[in-house]
């Protein structure tokens, strides 16, 4: 595969890794939290894609819409019966509870499907598409255009609507929220929900490529996203995808030529270089204590 | 010469003046005064004074010696102890080692001399724990020693956080409001304490406080804030009656 | 001396042999069953790590995810030191030991340095990235045998030895905790600008407690390979670490007493109950979960101060040197 080609699956594993820190990103500018878990919802995804699909036979279109219902409920539920009661805890109370709830969800999806990884159908039916000499598999189309257009959808929907700059309220302070007549309680499920909806379109997207699913799939793409939220600076927006972009072409890069096993060392390094540079990430804001 | 000379020290938090050419000179065993309305820029002095925060522009120097930019735990070897407004105690460790963290850099041993409990470390604690005592028996809480400093009534807490500043053996103590949420009568207790502390350490002490009774019972200066600059700064009665002030404190 | 030898002390040199004492005489008459006896050196490992551990959760109140990975480099060094050199076993095994804690703890710098200047979240995230880096060098280089392991360690460990260190890691562990570096730790995670304010070196303690912690997880993991002949970089995965973790949660955060029970718990509860191995994980995960929660609702804090309150009227002195073992956050 020449240079370009590589581009491309970077760009294509980049937008899955970029539509995954959306989720992280927002989750942690409004609760404050890494939510360790959130790596585990885009497995839940694909299990619900797959047995929508394969075990009732329905059309893909029903089976993604299952899968992001399935995982906003998910995202609710847990945010409501783990983290909810956790809201003025210490950060590291909140931290070890979502290691807790990812291990959780690991643990469950082991006992129902045990440990072998199961084969997904693609949920996405179009053909692959030339360009000169360069040929797009229909995957990467539909995942480089599904993500532009949730990006899109996303800055307008928090720009623009009421709900959106709720969030940004309660992501700045809290109490004021509270006191200006927001529900902050709902406007957190709200964000779990959105965050947990963009993890499904992840794992749809993600099992799409990749044709396969089990119990720790979502862990190491979990982390790695979580990885470009902190590398374009976690609670921005935009920072997740451009995190995101930047992290799938390092991975696509680094496999295609310096080595297969050491691509995630190589990932991993450069959260720490970054880190070290440039503690608040590409695009993040540094916040100040009040002393 | 002045404890403390501060020259022109200004901060700016995104445009904002917070603190603009404040200047400020404190002798030796002086009780001082900081005053102003809420959101003057009392704190943000205390916080560049201790470095939290690093100053825009202005010299902070402590008896000759310029501390500028200096980390806090610099400026705090360097002889500056601090409470805070909102009391910040080691909430899970008792009140006696509260006021030993406060020793730390002074009854010293290594951390070998600590593992394996060498003679160092027995005569070092050994110290420490006279020198916590007699510190907790000036502000009446040695009875409390073993307790958690988070179980400890309010009042105590903000003598606690005293007791610990004075342990790190400074020249100069700022008080962050250290009136706030108490009554008339802890309040009159506090004023003893405060004057008592000055007279047996012969200590320097700023202050910042909303409470007028206690400012003009115990301060003999004080610098008035507004709007993050200095409105007068004199002695104490003179200041308070100054018609400035009180148009600053109670609006047109 | 004298100093050295008060009551308290006494009490625990004594209970320490007495243990010694009861679990050799156990092993030696057949009681024990051989598959128990095999049981013993993970049980006295996971007991150093947890307490080890405990240093930089508990007490200095910063997750880090990467103690497996720690445990995985001091492993690594210490067995490839044990298997080029040809020195008697009295010298070889605690050299090994020393090189495996020294290596682990010098990783313990070079990742400390920078991340220790990261907040919360962050450092858990870069320990575990760490982690991860170590577990697929490992994995790719020769000298480490790659993925099939590292093999033809000499099995030089036995129970005893471990039981000896793990004696030695609580020691130093609990004397360093009451010790003025130990409360400078302890006041770091009750309120680091508080701690700044009266003139404590955030970073060094920092660094400290996260070096002498990483030491330990060295030693304890070059015990591991010396008692089982061969290491394999999949063993110190992210799941190690959490295990690790679960046990201190468990055991109470800052409670040392509490990591070294629940060690014993956790490691013979999947033997003892063998059905339910399959749970064990959804277990882990229940436990982490359920701990946080109730640890952190008021009610439960009464509950247990209660509780607290009543057995300590009915002790008479004695108390434990890490108070109620409760859990702080």
């Amino acid at each position: 595969m020449g240079f370009i080609e590589q581009l491309i699956n970077g760009l294509n594993l980049g937008s899955i890794y970029a539509l995954m820190a959306l989720g992280y990103t927002m989750v942690y500018g409004i609760a404050k939290m890494l939510n360790f878990a959130h790596g585990d919802i885009i497995m839940v995804g694909a299990y619900t894609l797959s047995l929508v699909m394969t075990n009732l036979g329905m059309p893909p279109i029903i089976a993604i819409l299952a899968s992001v219902v399935v995982c906003s409920l998910l995202g609710v539920t847990i945010e409501k019966i783990a983290y909810k009661p956790l809201r003025s805890a210490s950060p590291l109370t909140v931290l070890i509870t979502a290691i807790g709830v990812s291990y959780f969800l690991q643990s469950v999806a082991l006992l129902i499907f045990g440990s072998n990884k199961r084969k997904v159908e693609s949920a996405i039916t179009m053909s692959g598409i030339k360009i000169g000499a360069l040929e797009l598999t229909g995957e990467s189309v539909v995942t480089l255009g599904v993500t532009i257009l949730i990006m899109v959808g996303l800055t307008l929907f928090i720009k623009k609507t009421k709900l959106g700059k709720a969030m940004l309220a309660v992501s700045e302070d809290k109490g004021a929220a509270q006191l200006m007549g927001i529900n902050v309680n709902q406007t957190i499920s709200i964000t779990f929900a959105i965050g947990s909806a963009l993890a499904a379109v992840a794992g749809v997207l993600f099992v799409s490529s990749y044709g396969f699913v089990g119990p720790y799939t979502g862990s190491l793409p979990g982390i790695k996203a979580f990885v470009a939220a902190v590398l374009g600076g976690i609670g921005s927006i935009p920072g997740a995808m451009l995190g995101g972009i930047i992290l799938g072409i390092i991975e696509s890069l680094s496999k295609a030529y310096i080595s297969t096993n050491l691509s995630d060392a190589i990932v991993f390094s450069v959260l720490i270089i970054v880190l070290l540079v440039k503690p608040s990430g590409l695009l993040g804001k540094v916040r100040m204590d009040k002393v | 010469m002045a404890l403390l000379e501060v020259n022109n020290l200004t901060i700016v938090f995104g445009g904002l003046h917070a603190v603009d050419d404040f200047s400020l000179k404190i002798e030796k065993g002086q009780l001082y005064g900081l005053i102003g309305p809420n959101g003057a820029g009392k704190t943000t002095c205390f916080n560049m004074l201790t470095g939290v925060y690093k100053p825009t522009g202005g010299r902070i120097i402590l008896d000759g010696e310029e501390i500028t930019g200096k980390s806090t735990i610099e400026i705090n070897k360097k002889g500056i102890a601090r409470t805070f407004q909102n009391i910040r105690l080691f909430h899970n460790m008792t009140v006696l080692d509260n006021v030993k963290i406060g020793l730390n850099n002074q009854k010293k041993y290594s951390v070998a001399e600590g593992i394996f409990r060498l003679p160092r470390y027995f005569k070092a604690e050994k110290e420490m724990d006279e020198k916590a005592i007699s510190l907790l028996s000036v502000f009446d809480l040695d009875k409390e020693k073993d307790i958690l400093a988070s179980n400890l009534p309010y009042g105590k807490q903000r003598k606690l956080e005293i007791a610990r500043a004075l342990a790190t053996n400074p020249k100069l103590l700022l008080l962050d409001e250290p009136a706030a949420g108490m009554n008339p009568n802890e309040t009159a207790e506090l004023m003893k304490t405060i004057r008592f502390v000055r007279d047996k350490f012969n200590m320097t002490i700023l202050l910042i406080e909303h409470d007028m009774k206690l400012v003009s019972g115990i301060c003999e200066e004080i610098t008035v804030l507004n709007f993050g600059k200095e409105l007068t700064h004199g002695e104490t009665s003179k200041v308070l009656n100054n018609p400035e002030v009180i148009k600053a404190y109670l609006g047109e | 001396m004298k100093k050295l030898l008060n009551r308290k002390n006494i009490i625990s040199i004594l209970m320490a042999i007495l243990v010694y004492v009861l679990i050799t005489c156990l092993v030696s008459s057949g009681i024990l069953s051989r598959h128990y006896q095999s049981l013993l050196v993970p049980v006295g490992i996971n007991i150093i790590l947890a307490v080890s551990l405990n240093l930089t959760v508990g007490f200095l109140g910063e997750l880090t995810l990467g103690h497996a990975g720690f445990m995985s480099v001091g492993a690594y060094a210490g067995c490839i030191f044990s298997i080029y050199s040809n020195l008697p076993v009295y010298i070889e095994l605690p050299l090994s030991l020393i090189i495996g804690g020294l290596v682990a703890a010098l990783f313990g710098v070079i990742i400390g340095i920078p991340a220790l200047r990261l907040k919360g979240d962050y450092l858990a995230i870069v320990t575990l990235a760490f982690g991860e880096i170590i577990r697929s060098v490992f994995t790719n280089l020769e000298i480490t045998g790659g993925a099939g392991g590292l093999k033809g360690i000499d099995k030089t460990s036995n129970y005893t030895i471990v039981y000896i260190i793990a004696i030695i890691t609580i020691i130093v562990i609990s004397n360093l905790v009451r010790s003025r570096h130990g409360r400078a730790i302890c006041a770091i995670r009750d309120n680091i600008i508080a701690a700044e304010s009266v003139g404590i070196n955030v970073v060094y303690h920092k660094l400290l407690a996260f070096v002498i912690a990483a030491f330990f997880a060295g030693v304890a993991g070059v015990l591991y390979g010396q008692n089982l002949g061969i290491l394999k970089p999949s063993t110190f995965d992210f799941n190690k670490s959490i295990e690790i973790l679960v046990i201190v949660v468990l055991g109470g955060m800052g409670s040392i007493a509490g990591s070294i029970i629940s060690a014993v718990i956790i490691t013979l509860l999947p033997e003892v109950l063998r059905g339910l191995a399959d749970y064990r994980m959804l277990i882990y995960a229940v436990v982490l979960i359920a701990m946080m929660i109730l640890n952190s609702s008021p009610k439960f804090a009464e509950f247990k101060q209660e509780v607290v309150h009543k057995l300590k009227g009915n002790k008479v002195g004695e108390g434990k040197e890490e108070g109620d073992g409760s859990i702080r956050g």
